[in-house]
């Protein structure tokens, strides 16, 4: 991966940075009524619901002049944001959990559909058991609908990344739907000191949709949704294949655009005490921040931890990350999953990150960890017992689990 | 329309659905399309919305169209999700200035009974319970048709389907049709009628635009007969339609304004038999020692008809 060399510190910001303390929720709002979309459709669920309501307050004080359309479910949510971004509009939905599995048939719409919907999700497990806090299932059971996504380590990271969704998503190479994803409740409604940006640096920065093909483009019609035989239905999937390729260089450019706005910079992942790390914690979201404090621990002991926070998710920066990993010398890596996939040897990130290791020919020791589910707490007490566990591994002493559960009742 | 109609004035408007597609020779869901279309006045743009069903799959074979109008399908379920999502794209594309200001468009769905009375009926409630300016429009033929020929909550009791076939000790669908049209009526939207093919095709168009004209959610239950799946001679669509209404198991209505209007009072009530005999899927019913059955249909038949006379005596 190519993290953007320029020191963005250096350049002269293009906004005015603005400190202010507030929730992911309030962040995604704040962003969505400094982006002013055309419409909303959405449903309420936890723990989402207060993005929705922030935009129907600031619709009712004439903040904004988005349509907001209170549907009657996450599916219709999700079809009628394929039917406003199809006539033409710049639309957003905001979902959790369920809801995201109730849009399930229509992500894949909107994505075939080459329609770049934004979505804020806000992860929260699935059922069941029915409950209601963090983990990430919802968008790992969405990680094959062809959307791009990316997910924040804090309420800031869902500000930026809810601000660059959009030029990703409506790039012309690009073309398809975005999800920015939060941990729900640790950071949708934890409140953190923020840098915001200003109103018309975001308006400009995001810029006007324009698309090129819409249903209302008076006097020139146009069909959408059609019926494709075999003849021509695989490259319909090639070509949203290739989309997802190319957001990856898009997903860059709009990175480094951003860093000239607002001097902070991202990538495909966050490189954190790596350059000589041996061990490895590689995961996503707001768990990274806890593993991070552990690892600062971990180095005053002279134990040489790193943190590998994956941001990108789709497109997966396989290539970018095992050089990475690579390029350290890491002796062993924890894999760690928000998630279950119920095949029995592991989790989504345990399943695709091995994959581009053994593609690129980096053959470290890696044990994968299933935790945080249902919003179980992950500690830095966890993450010592993980890397005790990494140096036993690595120096041989035991051979690594292959899918080991953190923090289950004993 | 009302003063002057004329039948071949109304067929000289410009098709909006091309030949060329691949509907079934006789379908009635195509005949009531372009009828419907026909309501849209000349200049005037339209989105056209389109449940998954035979018409989509049908009308829109991927490279080719039969929509001179723009055109959305999206999914089996939520035709009216879909198209209010259009609509409130309108809205704001106007409001802000993206859209001229002379440019007027329509937003008409097309849903068959299957995508509209089942599978769709959640979508198609909340569409219409909040108010989106749109018409849907089912196409009812009584049965998932596209799939072949399963039972739907719109098929007639005693049909005989795929998934209720009449058998050894089965007389077909046990349950009578469910009633949409009144259940649209209760939304309280401002405009519900139902039509089907008359001899001049009168009812159909003057429903179509007066839906298509009618500020707010409007909707429009079209008996649109399926050779294949009713199983009677291709020829006879017409003859059906009219035995349908004589025997008052289609009756023709509005609900304008949550006022229920009657549009046609038969004469003659004719005996359901008369509507059943003709179709195939109800053959069943005439072997000898099942005059009860029928015997049963046409008391459902009966009192629908005294409740829908009823609601159309209030005032």
């Amino acid at each position: 991966m190519n993290h953007t060399d320029k020191n963005c510190k250096t350049i002269q910001m293009t906004s005015r940075e603005i400190r202010d303390r507030m929730s992911g929720n309030e962040a995604v709002a704040y962003a969505i009524r400094q982006i002013d979309p055309d419409v909303m459709p959405a449903f309420p669920i936890t723990p989402s619901t207060e993005i929705p309501q922030m935009v129907s307050t600031y619709i009712a004080n004439g903040e904004i002049g988005t349509e907001f359309i209170p549907v009657e479910s996450e599916h219709s949510a999700m079809s009628a944001a394929i039917g406003a971004e199809a006539a033409g509009a710049r639309t957003i939905t905001a979902t959790s959990s369920a809801g995201l599995a109730l849009m399930w048939e229509e992500l894949l719409l909107a994505a075939s559909n080459r329609l770049p919907v934004v979505l804020a999700l806000v992860n929260r497990t699935l059922s069941g058991p029915i409950n209601i806090n963090c983990d990430h299932s919802d968008g790992m059971g969405a990680r094959d609908t062809g959307w791009i996504q990316i997910y924040a380590e804090n309420n800031q990271e869902a500000y930026d990344n809810y601000i660059q969704a959009f030029p990703i998503a409506e790039d012309p190479r690009v073309h398809l739907p975005v999800m920015i994803c939060q941990d729900g409740f640790i950071t949708s409604h934890a409140v953190e000191n923020i840098s915001l940006l200003e109103d018309d640096a975001v308006k400009r920065f995001v810029g006007q949709y324009e698309p090129e093909e819409f249903l209302l483009n008076p006097g020139r019609p146009v069909s959408v949704g059609p019926y494709a035989v075999s003849d021509y239905s695989m490259e319909a999937k090639k070509g949203q294949e290739d989309a997802m390729e190319r957001a990856g260089s898009v997903i860059l450019e709009t990175a480094e655009r951003f860093c000239r706005m607002s001097g902070r910079k991202y990538g495909f992942f966050e490189e954190y005490r790596m350059e000589d790390a041996e061990y490895v914690l590689l995961l996503m979201g707001s768990a990274a921040g806890t593993a991070k404090a552990a690892v600062d621990q971990l180095r005053q002991q002279g134990i040489r931890a790193g943190v590998l926070k994956l941001r990108v998710f789709r497109p997966f920066p396989a290539a970018e990350l095992a050089e990475a990993i690579r390029r350290c010398g890491c002796r062993a890596l924890a894999i760690l999953d928000r998630c279950e996939s119920y095949n029995g040897v592991g989790g989504p990130l345990g399943s695709e990150v091995t994959q581009a290791l053994y593609r690129a020919k980096v053959y470290t020791e890696t044990v994968n960890y299933i935790y945080g589910l249902a919003g179980r707490d992950f500690t830095v007490e966890h993450v010592f017992g993980i890397v005790d566990e990494l140096r036993d591994v690595a120096d041989g002493k035991v051979l690594p689990p292959d899918h080991k559960y953190i923090g289950l009742r004993s | 329309m009302n003063n002057n109609y004329s039948l071949k004035t109304m067929m000289n408007r410009p098709e909006r659905l091309a030949p060329g597609h691949r509907m079934c020779a006789g379908c009635g869901a195509t005949i009531g399309v372009r009828a419907v279309l026909r309501g849209l006045h000349e200049g005037d743009r339209a989105v056209i919305g389109n449940a998954t069903g035979c018409l989509e799959v049908s009308s829109y074979m991927y490279p080719y169209t039969a929509w001179e109008d723009s055109y959305i399908h999206n999914a089996f379920e939520n035709a009216g999700a879909t198209l209010s999502g259009v609509e409130t794209a309108y809205k704001v594309l106007k409001r802000r200035g993206k859209l001229g200001e002379g440019e007027q468009f329509k937003f008409i769905t097309f849903g068959g009974d299957g995508g509209t009375y089942d599978i769709g009926f959640q979508s198609l409630s909340g569409a219409m319970e909040r108010g989106h300016d749109m018409v849907y429009v089912c196409y009812d033929n009584g049965a998932y048709m596209n799939t072949g020929i399963q039972r739907s909550s719109a098929t007639p009791m005693y049909a005989d389907t795929t998934t209720t076939p009449a058998g050894k000790v089965s007389a077909g669908k046990v349950q009578y049709r469910k009633d949409l049209s009144a259940i649209i009526a209760e939304h309280y939207v401002p405009y519900v009628a139902q039509t089907t093919f008359t001899r001049d095709f009168r009812d159909l168009h003057r429903k179509a635009e007066t839906a298509i004209y009618t500020e707010g959610p409007a909707f429009l239950n079209i008996m649109t007969p399926c050779p294949r799946g009713w199983r009677y001679e291709t020829s006879r669509i017409m003859e059906i339609c009219r035995l349908a209404v004589e025997t008052c198991y289609w009756p023709l209505f509005e609900v304008v304004e949550g006022k229920w209007i009657l549009n046609y009072q038969p004469k003659n009530k004719l005996p359901i038999e008369d509507f059943l005999r003709p179709q195939g899927r109800f053959k069943h019913l005439f072997k000898p020692g099942n005059e009860e059955l029928i015997g049963r249909f046409q008391e459902e038949v009966d009192k629908r008809w005294e409740d829908l006379l009823y609601r159309c005596s209030r005032t």
